[in-house]
């Protein structure tokens, strides 16, 4: 949580620069955002436990939403929009299942949709330490 | 395709999952550490003791 005195003495990283350039980074590719700050661990940490969070869900047929015609596909289908170029090459390549055919299929779509929430949490937080908003 | 069972999805969903929280909602390693077991723990047990339950329930 950060307190009044993080929030003064928070400086951002850099002066110059895209301001965006680690959200849009850390949203295309999971740790990008925190790669680009130089905070490798972090980083690598992220894209392991979301990349591995998105395979475990491929691996366990889980869908990637294509289409949007009821609000739990619509909602679906933002989740997995969170994966960045991991939903497009997903798309491309046709990975996941087209329907659910056993039990942990459904487990796996929760994987896909959870990941992609997870990648957007993780590359806000990389924008927030390129503002200064998080202290380190 | 990968057959795991209902608890090694639990735990694998916690394990990813309390990473991230832990690195994005703290601000020094020892915390993201401390904050990162705390919810690897509270996913874990609250799976176990929901389990619980429900096995009561439906007897």
């Amino acid at each position: 949580m950060a307190t009044a005195a993080n929030k003064t003495a928070a400086q951002p990283n850099s002066a110059q620069g895209f301001v965006y350039l680690p959200l849009i980074a850390g949203w295309l590719f999971p740790g990008a955002g925190h790669f680009l700050l130089r905070k490798w661990g972090r980083g690598a940490l992220l894209a392991v436990s979301i990349i591995g969070m998105f395979a475990m869900g491929l691996a366990m047929k889980g869908k990637i939403y294509s289409g949007a015609s009821e609000i739990l596909e619509i909602l679906g289908m933002a989740g997995d929009l969170g994966n960045g170029l991991l939903y497009f090459a997903g798309r491309t390549m046709g990975w996941g299942a087209d329907q659910m055919m056993v039990t942990t299929a459904d487990y796996g779509t929760k994987f896909i949709v959870v990941s992609g929430l997870l990648n957007v949490i993780a590359a806000v937080d990389a924008h927030n330490l390129r503002t200064g908003r998080k202290a380190s | 395709m990968t057959h795991i069972s209902h608890f090694m999805a639990v735990v694998l969903f916690a394990l990813f999952a309390s990473v991230v929280f832990g690195i994005t909602q703290r601000e020094t390693p020892r915390r993201m550490l401390r904050y990162g077991t705390y919810c690897f723990t509270l996913f874990v047990g609250s799976a176990i003791v929901l389990s619980w339950v429900m096995f009561f329930i439906a007897r």
